[in-house]
């Protein structure tokens, strides 16, 4: 599974040197945090591609520029699609030794960008796609995305007499990308930052097509306080509404396997956007969960 | 290596311009009656006799943005669309103008669904005229290749740094055989140096780029564009000057003249159709009529002042263009009209002809009937659909 390559990654290496910083995100933000990891773990060879979204509406804006590499905006649907070009730009070039990574959040990449992602994977161009997945659109203003959960209040997917919340389950982006035949795919949280550096670590040296599909919870969004980011998306881990898995040569693996989840309820209760749910909602929330754990156990290593 | 003649289609010389102007990517997603570009470039890639990274894409706005990232780490690109696929990248032609990369697009102009229709019409580009893009129009297939190199030399400019488009009408001149001169590698080296830009994102000293300026600044930002497009008036020139020097064929700049400094007579338009209207003028000439022929060659900078100059003289005037801003007229209408109502003329009668759209054939005949109507004074229909 993993690059022979790879070394064993722990926070003690990771580089002090600030690539992501001074930034305009909203405390407790879990998607500036998986940027800023990313860019200690890739370095300042890399070409930052980021479409319209969270991360590039605090990180942009003339003359205050908060990345410490090479970064550009994307258009919104563009992201794989400019990644393809700054790749085959830099190659044409004969530049060596360098990263071409995207960061696009849930809705700029299974919405939007899912087709620009798609070609891109098909090509097995060498980039870097990492989704910072705060399961909707938040720049915006928390409309619902194709990767908010089901029952989630958003303002688009409001909680009335006839609907409690968003309707539509979560896309399965990993195992969309997988089925691709992609070089290289892994889910994360940044609740497990040492499973995501090891992931970052891997990507860096796979010659192709990498999709890393980071769980970033959103406090503003999400209804929680500033402080329990970590907390929570670890407790989305542990309660097993989100897990830590890998594909690489063809094969799925799922890096953690808890003994037993963790409290569903408790995880929703935790955050105002759930609070709304029902007996009923709840209990299909954990029939969903109990589906997908024993397909998984069945289908991947584990 | 010497300069050879062959008989290939306007869609063939573009792909022969390109190879010629040695792109470091192409990206293409196929379009009728764009395809035979990206067909040729693609099997000059596979032979090795075009070195160039050639991107299989999804869409035509994947391969603008594909394009975008090539030319913002310094590479020199190329695409080619037509039509819808012209207006599905709409959003990228904006981006590519707005962070001043120097994409050159070979756009084979198409009528515009619905209702469905392959044939030529200018509604695709000219419904685009405000996207930031130096707008060029060939009459041929040589102009098409050659336009292709003055392409590269005029938006890589640094006082340019903006993107062009290259339209040919489709099939007329996309499909249409010619007989071509295609200039020798070692020329075409002499006349477009490599691309170097500062406008890129470079390890050895980061930038960021296709950034949010706030009401601040963003207005700057778009006032040095508008500049950047007007000096490109005078770029245009000098590259069809050392063009010209190099390989002996010679430009008229953002527009040319036929017979214009006695015409009484004149039409405007631009495209191949003028091939239709240069043998009724000389006719026209031969039996004493004093009428003339502009052909715009550039919509974007518009030849403001060589319109100007160009029509002084004339009695009437006839805008013919194959498209229409419905509910109102023709887009070179409504240019040439404001070129002529800013300056202290005498200003001719105007009319404006709409004709060919979705392919509809134009003919000598037409050509004719429009120069009979510029003659009668009786004002008519200001917008006459032919």
């Amino acid at each position: 599974m993993r690059n022979q390559a790879e070394k064993k990654t722990s926070i003690r290496d990771l580089s002090d040197r600030e690539l992501f910083y001074g930034h305009k995100a909203c405390p407790g933000c879990g998607g500036s945090l998986a940027l800023r990891l990313a860019l200690k773990v890739l370095g300042e060879r890399s070409y930052a591609v980021v479409p319209a979204g969270c991360m590039s509406a605090v990180g942009f804006i003339f003359p205050q520029m908060a990345f410490g590499c090479n970064a550009i905006i994307s258009t919104f649907a563009g992201t794989a699609s400019m990644l393809s070009g700054v790749a085959a730009g830099a190659r044409a070039l004969g530049i060596k030794d360098f990263h071409a990574v995207g960061f696009a959040g849930d809705g700029g990449t299974a919405d939007i960008g899912i087709q620009a992602l798609s070609g891109a994977i098909d090509r097995h161009d060498k980039i870097i796609y990492i989704c910072y997945d705060n399961e909707a659109y938040m720049n915006t203003g928390v409309q619902k995305s194709g990767l908010t959960p089901i029952g989630a209040r958003t303002t688009t997917s409001p909680v009335g007499q006839r609907l409690r919340g968003s309707v539509n389950r979560k896309k399965p982006m990993f195992e969309i990308v997988a089925a691709h035949g992609i070089d290289y795919a892994a889910t994360a949280s940044v609740g497990y930052p040492l499973d995501y550096l090891r992931k970052l670590e891997h990507a860096r040296h796979v010659e192709g097509t990498s999709y890393i599909h980071v769980f970033s919870p959103c406090p503003v969004g999400w209804g929680y306080e500033t402080a329990d980011t970590i907390a929570v998306a670890k407790n989305a881990v542990d309660c097993g509404l989100w897990y830590l898995a890998e594909f690489s040569e063809g094969r799925f693996a799922l890096n953690h396997n808890p003994a037993e989840l963790t409290s569903v309820r408790d995880y929703l209760m935790g955050q105002s956007r759930f609070r709304h749910l029902q007996e009923e909602d709840i209990n299909a929330i954990l029939a969903q969960r109990e589906a997908f754990w024993t397909r998984i156990h069945r289908e991947w290593r584990v | 290596m010497v300069e050879k003649r062959a008989f290939i289609s306007g869609n063939e010389a573009v792909a022969a311009g390109v190879c010629l102007a040695r792109p470091h990517v192409i990206a293409a997603y196929p379009i009728t009656p764009q395809t035979t570009v990206i067909e040729r470039l693609a099997e000059m890639v596979e032979d090795e006799s075009l070195r160039a990274e050639y991107l299989h894409v999804e869409s035509e706005h994947s391969a603008l943005s594909a394009c975008i990232g090539a030319s913002a780490v310094g590479a020199r690109t190329f695409t080619a669309t037509s039509s819808q696929g012209l207006l599905y990248m709409a959003e990228c032609l904006h981006y590519a103008s707005g962070g001043r990369f120097p994409v050159v697009m070979m756009n084979a102009n198409r009528s515009v669904a619905l209702p469905w229709n392959i044939y030529g019409d200018q509604r695709d580009s000219l419904s685009l005229l405000d996207c930031g893009w130096i707008q060029a129009y060939a009459e041929d297939a040589q102009e098409s290749l050659d336009m292709i190199l003055h392409a590269y030399a005029i938006a890589e400019h640094p006082d340019v740094l903006t993107p062009m488009m290259i339209n040919l009408d489709g099939f007329v001149i996309t499909h249409t055989y010619e007989l071509v001169t295609i200039p020798a590698q070692s020329d075409a080296d002499l006349f477009l140096a490599p691309f170097q830009t500062s406008n890129k994102m470079d390890f050895d000293s980061p930038m960021s780029l296709g950034f949010t300026a706030g009401p601040a600044y963003n207005q700057a930002f778009k006032q040095l564009q508008h500049l950047a497009m007007l000096s490109a008036s005078r770029v245009i020139r000098e590259v069809e000057e050392k063009f010209g020097q190099l390989f002996k064929r010679n430009y008229s700049g953002l527009l040319e003249t036929l017979y214009c400094d006695d015409a009484e007579y004149i039409i405007v338009t631009l495209g191949s159709v003028a091939g239709t209207l240069r043998p009724v003028i000389e006719r026209l000439r031969a039996l004493g009529e004093r009428v003339g022929l502009v052909r715009i060659r550039y919509m974007r900078p518009f030849p403001l002042e060589e319109i100007r100059k160009a029509l002084a003289g004339a009695k009437a005037v006839g805008v013919l263009e194959k498209d229409i801003s419905f509910g109102f007229e023709g887009t070179v209408y409504t240019n040439v009209n404001s070129a002529l109502m800013s300056a202290n003329l005498m200003r001719p009668r105007l009319r404006n002809f709409i004709g060919g759209l979705g392919g509809k054939n134009i003919s000598a005949q037409d050509v004719e009937m429009m120069f009979s109507r510029l003659k009668s004074s009786d004002e008519g229909e200001r917008v006459e659909f032919i």
